[in-house]
């Protein structure tokens, strides 16, 4: 007999189906108080979707949750706010036109009195209160459209603690941000252990796992596959757990031959923004770029693609100097960008199989219609190609998990057949599986002779695919390192801006 | 054992309940316009006579053609406000050029279809790169269209028209009036270039994730302006047949119809998030609203209470429809 109160959180024999998807089959999760519990599997096992149901955003077709003992009913984030669970969510749903307090505080603003009016002043206190005691360093009063992705981020993560849950869960809350926020995250989790609190943590990383977790759960398929302690498990074993098989290589780096210059870029300066950019990527050649968060990485390849002008400075492709004015003459020059948000690049009311066509479909064009038949030959391909989990082509990108998602997105610039390719944290949010896949291919498209500028926040990731590392901080490229130099040590040293 | 057996029953139950559900999501519309068609024709059997049956499509043709247009604005997250008044711009003009041995029948519809067209170049210009919303783009063009209209005509109808004019509202083609033929082409083209063309494609991904079209590589201004205009072609089309129905061009006809149009086009499922919407929905939309006129006619539910009733069934429809699904 184990006594009650060992357990916070016991979930038994969930199962939840969507048309043509079932999610979760019967599955057990129970979490320890007080501790930090890693909840992990492919993309689609359905970690995103138990994780609803604990929040009251999805109800069980079956199945029971007991909260400290007592079984609770969840209908609404509401609901499991008031019985002390909260949630960081996969996805960031902030409200742009509003301040980071106002999103921080919304639905329960606190009042003047008793009259409707909201207490502007008190929010913004407790707001930087809250964000003193995180050690968290974001204006209160800043318009949430104006944060980082990864500030956005650490809003969220505030928000959910801000409601002093003893429950809390995180879906994936270090996928956009850097080994800085990363490390602080830890520190923030730490402390709230030490309070008590219960911690559900949702990664891909499984180095973050090993670091912070206590405890892991592994789902495969929607199927429960077992819950292990951290201490008794090895890293093989967890992949294999996941998986069902093992995976032998995870950076399948192959040296391809390096070719001839495809694009250079010259002293590329936006005001505010980087200055004096200067690098050339050749055919076959990976080119990793480096840096913390607000480097000005994600700055300098959307001004290369034309999402975003820039001041002064040149860019020559084979050698030839271009005006790149709009992403429609970036892919012209054929050039892909494979964007860091997600949420910006994909339709999400739309089929997969609209998702991956968007961007080639003059490849399909017969007359003045469109070739179905060559459409649907070609996704079913991407699909095959990227192991893409979906009921089918017709399916709603909005439905899928949110790896897959992200395969839909890479599948549809493939279609273009670029020679540069661009890639901005190409497997965030990806399973280890699907990764290698990944990598694989970014490999692969090296070796036909493509030319390959990866942006990563991922350490190893950087140093398992890349033949050259440009390594930036504030806006500037403060190292150059070539594969066999590169460590760790000397990256960060260069990210941080230490350049003796 | 005996616990899984129980398990598997209810997930069975579970399994025919999510595909019935997701069944009911997809034909919802339908079944509510059967219900509809089913309660009418117990109350007044004359319903399902041919002739009245005929009758329905055919006062439906107008909103509905105009439908199409505006389904297809509403994919991209636009809105259409100017439709009745263009309806009336068309009109005059159009009534101006259709008198008796005056020009050949081509004539007044290619000036027409030329004056639908700038109204929604015009709007999609002031959209597309003017950036202004739509609603505002076309509310001033719905203002200025009707002005223009009155301006034309001095505020009277203009009247008398070649025989060949006449026909294309009021006369019938094997038994069936000749608005439904266009009605049935017009919907076919719709449809076509919707599903199956670049730009129908387009037009969802506008509506489904403007930053995403663009990060594609889709010239978004130039396919905006394109709906536009497309749009405002559909609605001359009507405005053609309204006239030559009518035997008059009117600088008063076509007041509400754009709204009517906006109805359509959301009971059949198009949503004003952009992203959704289909061609099939909005006919049926259509068919929902002209169902529900000509059978409080044939009740002889009084014109005001006609009003209040419509109303009533119009939020009631689309709100069963999205309780389902949630
Ligand atoms: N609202 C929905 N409607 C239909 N299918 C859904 C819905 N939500 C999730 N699914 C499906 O359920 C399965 C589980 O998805 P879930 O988001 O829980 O996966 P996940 O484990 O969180 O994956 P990831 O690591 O990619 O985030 C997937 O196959 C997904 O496509
Ligand atoms: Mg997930």
């Amino acid at each position: 007999m184990i006594p009650e109160s060992e357990y916070i959180l016991e979930m038994e024999g969930i199962s939840k189906e969507f048309p043509g998807v079932k999610a979760l089959n019967c599955v057990d999760f129970r979490v320890k108080k007080g501790t930090v519990h890693a909840l992990i599997g492919e993309n689609g096992a359905g970690k995103s979707t138990l994780m609803k149901i604990l929040n009251g955003i999805y109800t069980p077709d079956s199945g029971i949750i007991k909260f400290k003992g007592k079984e609770i009913k969840l209908r609404s984030p509401y609901d499991a706010i008031k019985n002390g669970i909260s949630m960081i969510h996969q996805e960031l749903s902030p409200i742009p036109n509003m301040t980071v307090a106002e999103n921080i505080f919304l639905g329960r603003e606190p009042l003047i009195g008793r009259v409707p009016i909201v207490n502007d002043k008190e929010m913004i206190n407790k707001t930087r209160e809250l964000m003193r005691s995180l050690e968290i360093n974001i204006d209160p009063c800043a318009l949430m459209r104006d944060l980082s992705i990864a500030n956005m981020q650490m809003v969220e993560i505030a928000k959910a603690i801000s409601y002093n849950s003893e429950l809390i869960i995180m879906d994936e809350p270090t996928s956009a941000i850097s080994e800085k926020e990363v490390s602080h995250l830890f520190k923030i989790i730490k402390n709230l252990k030490e309070k008590g609190v219960s911690i559900i943590y949702i990664s891909h990383r499984l180095d973050e796992i090993f670091k912070i977790a206590d405890e892991v759960t592994v789902l495969r398929d929607g199927e429960y596959i077992g819950t292990e302690s951290i201490e008794k498990i090895t890293r093989e074993k967890l992949i294999e757990m996941m998986v069902g098989r093992e995976i032998k290589q995870m950076f399948p780096k192959e040296e391809a031959p390096i070719g001839e210059v495809i694009l250079e870029v010259r002293n590329l300066t936006k005001r505010g923004v980087f200055y004096d950019i200067n690098f050339k990527v050749r055919r076959g050649e990976i080119l990793g770029i480096a840096g913390l968060m607000g480097a000005g990485r994600t700055e300098v390849v959307e001004s290369i693609f034309g999402l975003s002008s820039y001041d002064a400075g040149e860019i020559y492709i084979k050698g030839k100097k271009v005006k790149i004015k709009s992403p429609i003459d970036a892919i012209k020059n054929k050039i892909a960008l494979i964007t860091e948000d997600r949420k910006s690049g994909l339709f999400l009311p739309l089929s997969v199989r609209d998702n991956i066509i968007m961007a080639s479909i003059d490849s399909y064009i017969k007359g003045p219609f469109i070739d179905g038949v060559k459409v649907d030959e070609f996704c079913n391909k991407q699909i095959e190609q990227l192991k893409i989990k979906t009921p089918g082509l017709m399916q709603i990108v909005k439905y899928l998990s949110g790896g897959n998602q992200q395969k839909v997105l890479i599948a549809r610039w493939l279609l273009t057949y670029p020679e540069i390719l661009i890639l901005d944290e190409p497997t965030r949010g990806i399973d280890v599986g699907a990764k290698a896949e990944i990598h694989r291919l970014i490999t692969k498209m090296a070796k036909e002779g493509k030319a390959i500028i990866m942006i990563s926040s991922e350490l190893p990731e950087i140093l398992g695919m890349s033949d050259r590392i440009l390594v930036m901080h504030e806006g500037r490229i403060t190292g150059e390192l070539y594969r066999k130099d590169a460590n760790q040590e000397n990256i960060m040293r260069y990210a941080m801006g230490i350049t003796s | 054992m005996m616990e899984k057996d129980v398990l598997s029953e209810t997930q069975k139950g579970v399994k025919s309940r999510v595909k019935l559900a997701s069944n009911i999501q997809r034909y919802g519309m339908v079944l509510v316009f059967f219900l509809m068609v089913t309660i009418i024709t117990i109350l007044s059997p004359r319903f399902l006579d041919p002739r009245n049956l005929l009758n329905v499509v055919r006062q439906i043709s107008i909103i509905s053609i105009v439908g199409f247009g505006v389904t297809m604005v509403i994919i991209t997250t636009g809105i259409d406000l100017s439709s009745g008044s263009v309806i009336a711009l068309v009109s005059v003009v159009t009534a101006s050029l259709a008198h008796p041995n005056q020009y050949p029948l081509i004539i007044p519809i290619l000036v027409g279809l030329l004056v639908g067209g700038i109204t929604g170049l015009i709007n999609g210009t002031l959209i597309a790169i003017g950036k202004l919303p739509a609603f505002i783009a076309t509310l001033g063009m719905m203002i200025t269209a009707r002005g223009l209209a009155l301006i034309y005509s001095d505020g009277r109808p203009i009247t008398n028209f070649s025989e060949s004019f006449n026909f294309l509202g009021q006369g019938y083609l094997f038994g069936v009036p000749f608005p439904i033929y266009v009605l049935a082409l017009t919907a076919l083209i719709s449809h076509i270039i919707l599903k199956h063309t670049k730009f129908g494609k387009y037009v969802y991904a506008i509506g489904g994730n403007e930053q995403a079209a663009i990060i594609s590589g889709i010239d978004v201004v130039k396919y905006k302006i394109l709906v536009y205009t497309y749009a405002g072609i559909m609605t001359a089309i009507a405005g053609i047949l309204l006239t030559s129905r009518l035997s008059a061009g009117q600088p008063t006809a076509g007041v509400g119809y754009e709204l009517d149009a906006i109805a359509a086009a959301v009971i059949g499922g198009t949503s004003l998030n952009g992203g959704i919407g289909t061609i099939p929905g909005t006919i049926l939309g259509a068919l929902i609203m002209g169902t529900l006129n000509n059978g409080l006619d044939l009740l002889h539910v009084s014109a005001y209470w006609q009003q209040v009733v419509k109303g009533f069934i119009i939020v009631g429809a689309v709100l069963m429809d999205k309780q389902r699904r949630i």
